[in-house]
C-alpha cells in the first residue's frame, strides 16, 4: 500500500519552474531517497509535501486520502536542512510546545517528551536553553521533536550533517526502527553514502524533473557499464580477447568491460583457458554517487539556474 | 483558537517572564510616582527661610523693600560683611548709592548658596522698592495706586461648556494634558511594541523556527498569534503601570500632614471654599491639592480610559501586522532600518499632528486625521479629552472607529500574504515594491 502518492506536482515561481510535473509513490514502512544537487527543486517538493506550500497543479494524496494541510500536519514530521529553534526557550517547554502544536495534548505531549528524552539520554536536558547546547546536541533535539508524536510520515532533510559518527549511528537505527514500526520516511540529502545505506528507493530531481525513479538495486543495474573485478594469482602474458577490455590494472586485480554480445562466464572462460588461477571475480556496480554526477553534469545545472517560465 | 491560542501564550509567558519586562514594569510607575512626589514634597517644603541684612546707602529702601513669607529684610545697624552670621543673618545684601538711572550692581553674601527662586524672589523685591520710590517722587501714592488695581478688576471668565442640557465645568489645561498624555502613550506603545514584533518575527525567521512550525500551523496563524500575544504583553504592562501608580499615589498620599487632608476634605464638601465666611483660611498646600483633585474629576474618566484602550489596541493591531510583514522579509537589524521607514514615518507623522491639535482640536485637519486610521490612533486621543460629543462629535468618534478596525483588518490581511512568502525566502533582498507584489497577487 503507497503511503504517499504525488501526482503531475507543480510550484512555479515568478523566476523560475521549481517543480515542474512530479510524480511518484512512496510505499508504506519504506525508506524514501529524495535525491538532487542545489537548486533541484528538493525544498519545495517537501514543502508542498508538508503543506507550507500549496501546489500551483497536482495532487498529493496521503494514506488513502487527499492531503488535507489542516489536519493532515499531525501526521507528518519535518526536519528541514536549516534547523532552527527558539534559543531563549527551556528545552523541555519547547518540546511540549513544538509537540501541541502538531496537535498533541498537553499531558500527551509532556509524556512522550519524557519518554524520548529518557531513550537518547537527554533527561537533563530539560531545564537548559538551546543557547547552551552544542550543535549536535541540538541536532539531537531536533530529530526528537521531529519523531515524538509519532508522524505517518518523517521527512527528514540532511539529519545527519553536524553529527558525529557515535550520533549519527544512534539516529541512523532509530530511523530503521521507526520504519520497521510502520512509520515512512523520506530521506532528503547529497550524501550518496548514506542513501546507498539507508534507501529501498530513491527519486532523483534535477531543474524541477524527475530523472530517476526506482529501488537503489534496479537504478544500478540500470546504470552498470558491464564491468567486472577480477583477482589472479598471475596475470597472462596477453590479455587480449575480443569479449573484453582491460581497463585497469593494480597488481594481480584487473578491471575489465565486456564487450557487446558477450557474457561474463566468456571472460571468465578465456581466464581459465590462461591456466591462471581466479581467486575473486564480481561485477562492479556504479555507485550512486557516480550515478549522480553523471546525471546531474549532463545537465550543466549544478547551481539553481534562473529560466523564464 | 486551538493552535493560535498555543501561540499566543507562549509569546506572552516567555515576553512576561523574562526580567526586563518585570524591572520596566515595576519601575516605570515608581519612577513616575517618585517624581510627581518629589516636585510636590519640594514645592512644600523646600523652600529657604532668609533672614536678610541690609546695608542700604541710598535710605530709601528701608521703608520701600518688603519681605515675602520666607524672606525677611532687616536694617541694623553695624552689621557688616564680617558679622551678619554672628547677628543671625543668613545673608547679607549690599546695596551701593545710586548714580543717575544707570544699572546698579548689588552683591548679596551668604554661606549657603541661594536657590534660583529666592534670587528671583529678592531681585523683584528690590525692583518694587525702586518703584516704589519713583512713584513716590512722581507724587503717586501706592496705596492708591493699588486701589485703583483692584477696583479696576472686574473681568473674571469662567468657561462652562453646553453638553446638551447640563452645563459642565470645562477645563482646557487638563484637556490639553490628558490630550498629549495619551497621544504620546499611545505613539510610543505604537512604536515600542512594533518593533518588538518586528524583531519577534525577524528572530524566528533568522531562527529558522518558522519552517518547523509554519509545518504544523498556517503562517498566518503563527503572525497573529505573535501579534496579539505582544499587544497582550502590551496591555497587561500598562494595566499594572495603572494599578501600580493608582496604588503608590495613595500611599504617597498618607505622608501629606493630617490637618491639610482635613482641610481638603472640607473644601471638597462645600465646592472650594471654607466655611465661616474667611474665618478659617485654608493654607496653600492644602488649597493647591483640592485643585489638583477638583479639576481632575471634571474629566469624563471612564470615556476616555475606554477609547484610550480601543484606540490603544486599534493602533497596534493597525502598525504591528505591517511590522510583522517587514519583520518577515528582513534578516538583519541593520537592513531594517530602510524598510521600517516607510511604517514608522506615518507614526511619526500623526505625533507632530497630536502635538498640533491638542492646541486647537476643532480644526478641519484636527477632524480629518483624527478620522483617517493611520494617525486616528494618536490625533483622537489628544481631541477627545476636549469632551465627547461638545469637541468630537458622535460621528466623527464612530467613523473613526469604524475605520481603524477596518483598516487593521485590511493591514492584517496585507501583512499576511507579504509574511507567508517572506518567512521562508532566505539569502534574497527584498524590495517594497516586490511586497506589495506579493501583496496583492
Amino acid at each position: 500500500m503507497n503511503l504517499l502518492e504525488v501526482k503531475n506536482l507543480k510550484k512555479y515561481f515568478s523566476t523560475q519552474k521549481a517543480v515542474d510535473d512530479i510524480s511518484f509513490t512512496i510505499e508504506k514502512g519504506s525508506i524514501f531517497g529524495l535525491l538532487g544537487p542545489n537548486g533541484a527543486g528538493k525544498t519545495t517538493l517537501i514543502r508542498m509535501i508538508t503543506g507550507i506550500f500549496y501546489p500551483d497543479e497536482g495532487d498529493i494524496f496521503l494514506d488513502g486520502h487527499r492531503f488535507d494541510p489542516v489536519n493532515d500536519v499531525v501526521k507528518i514530521g519535518y526536519m528541514p536542512e536549516e534547523r532552527g529553534l527558539y534559543k531563549k526557550m527551556k528545552i523541555g517547554e519547547q518540546a511540549v510546545y513544538l509537540a501541541q502544536l502538531k496537535g498533541l495534548s498537553k499531558s500527551e505531549a509532556i509524556e512522550k517528551v519524557k519518554e524520548w528524552f529518557i531513550k537518547f539520554e537527554m533527561q537533563s536536558w530539560w531545564n537548559k536553553k538551546i543557547e547552551d547546547l552544542s550543535k549536535g546536541m541540538s541536532q539531537k533535539l531536533q530529530f526528537v521533536i521531529t519523531v515524538l508524536h509519532e508522524p505517518k510520515l518523517i521527512i527528514l532533510d540532511e539529519p545527519f550533517s553536524g553529527l558525529d559518527p557515535v550520533n549519527a549511528n544512534l539516529i541512523k537505527d532509530e530511523i530503521y526502527g521507526l520504519a520497521q514500526r510502520g512509520s515512512t520516511i523520506i530521506f532528503s540529502t547529497h550524501r550518496m553514502e548514506q542513501v546507498e545505506e539507508i534507501c529501498d528507493h530513491i527519486i532523483l530531481v534535477n531543474l524541477g524533473k524527475k530523472i530517476l525513479d526506482g529501488t537503489v538495486q534496479k537504478i544500478k543495474q540500470d546504470f552498470k557499464e558491464n564491468k567486472f573485478s577480477i583477482q589472479l594469482t598471475e596475470v597472462p602474458a596477453t590479455t587480449h580477447n575480443p569479449a573484453f577490455q582491460v581497463i585497469d590494472q593494480k597488481a594481480n586485480k584487473l578491471v575489465v568491460k565486456i564487450n557487446e554480445g558477450y557474457k561474463s562466464n566468456d571472460v571468465l572462460h578465456f581466464f581459465l583457458q590462461q591456466q591462471t588461477t581466479i581467486e575473486a571475480f564480481n561485477e562492479i556496480l556504479p555507485s550512486l554517487n557516480e550515478i549522480f554526477i553523471r546525471e546531474v553534469e549532463g545537465s550543466k545545472a549544478l547551481t539553481r539556474a534562473f529560466q523564464p517560465v | 483558537m486551538g493552535k493560535i491560542g498555543l501561540i499566543i501564550k507562549r509569546e506572552y509567558l516567555t515576553r512576561v517572564r523574562n526580567r526586563t519586562f518585570i524591572l520596566t514594569t515595576i519601575l516605570t510607575p515608581l519612577l513616575f510616582v517618585i517624581l510627581i512626589t518629589g516636585s510636590v514634597y519640594l514645592q512644600l517644603k523646600g523652600r529657604e527661610d532668609m533672614q536678610i541684612a541690609v546695608v542700604d546707602n541710598n535710605g530709601f529702601f528701608k521703608t520701600n523693600l518688603k519681605g515675602s513669607d520666607n524672606v525677611h529684610f532687616d536694617f541694623p545697624d553695624g552689621v557688616d560683611t564680617t558679622n551678619y552670621l554672628d547677628k543671625g543673618y543668613t545673608a547679607i545684601l549690599v546695596i551701593p548709592k545710586f548714580e543717575g538711572t544707570q544699572k546698579t550692581d548689588y552683591v548679596i553674601r551668604s554661606r549657603k548658596s541661594i536657590g534660583f527662586g529666592t534670587e528671583e524672589t529678592i531681585k523683584e523685591k528690590i525692583n518694587a522698592a525702586i518703584e516704589d520710590n519713583m512713584l513716590q517722587q512722581a507724587g503717586v501714592n501706592r496705596s492708591e495706586l493699588d486701589s485703583i488695581h483692584t477696583k479696576s478688576q472686574f473681568a473674571t471668565l469662567t468657561p462652562v461648556q453646553e453638553h446638551g442640557n447640563k452645563a459642565q465645568e470645562s477645563n482646557q489645561g487638563l484637556a490639553y494634558g490628558i490630550g498629549y498624555a495619551s497621544g504620546i502613550l499611545i505613539y510610543i506603545t505604537m512604536i515600542i511594541y512594533g518593533m518588538m514584533v518586528l524583531r519577534g518575527v525577524m528572530e524566528e525567521k533568522t531562527n529558522r523556527i518558522a519552517e518547523v512550525v509554519v509545518s504544523s500551523v498556517k503562517p498566518f496563524q503563527l503572525m497573529m498569534g505573535k501579534i496579539i500575544g505582544i499587544g497582550a504583553v502590551g496591555l497587561t504592562q500598562f494595566l499594572m503601570w495603572v494599578v501600580l501608580i493608582t496604588v503608590l499615589l495613595t500611599t504617597a498620599q498618607t505622608f501629606i500632614p493630617h490637618d491639610t487632608l482635613q482641610q481638603i476634605q472640607t473644601l471638597q464638601q462645600n465646592g472650594g471654599t471654607m466655611p465661616g465666611g474667611n474665618m478659617v483660611q485654608a493654607s496653600e498646600s492644602a488649597q493647591r491639592i483640592y485643585n489638583i483633585k477638583h479639576s481632575l474629576g471634571t474629566a469624563n474618566w471612564p470615556l476616555i480610559i475606554g477609547c484610550f484602550i480601543f484606540y490603544f489596541i486599534g493602533g497596534y493591531l493597525f502598525y504591528a501586522s505591517l511590522f510583522a510583514a517587514v519583520g518577515s522579509v528582513i534578516e538583519d537589524i541593520q537592513t531594517s532600518q530602510s524598510m521600517t521607514l516607510p511604517i514608522t514615518m506615518p507614526i511619526i507623522f500623526s505625533f507632530l499632528i497630536m502635538s498640533v491639535v491638542v492646541y486647537s482640536p476643532d480644526t478641519p485637519l484636527a477632524i480629518w486625521t483624527s478620522i483617517i486610521p493611520f494617525t486616528s490612533p494618536t490625533v483622537m486621543m489628544a481631541r477627545i479629552a476636549y469632551g465627547v460629543p461638545g469637541t468630537v462629535a458622535y460621528w466623527q468618534l464612530i467613523v473613526s472607529m469604524l475605520l481603524l478596525v477596518g483598516g487593521f483588518l485590511f493591514t492584517t490581511w496585507l501583512a499576511g500574504k507579504i509574511y507567508r512568502t517572506g518567512i521562508l525566502l532566505y539569502g534574497k533582498k527584498v524590495t517594497w515594491k516586490e511586497m506589495i507584489k506579493w501583496a496583492f497577487r
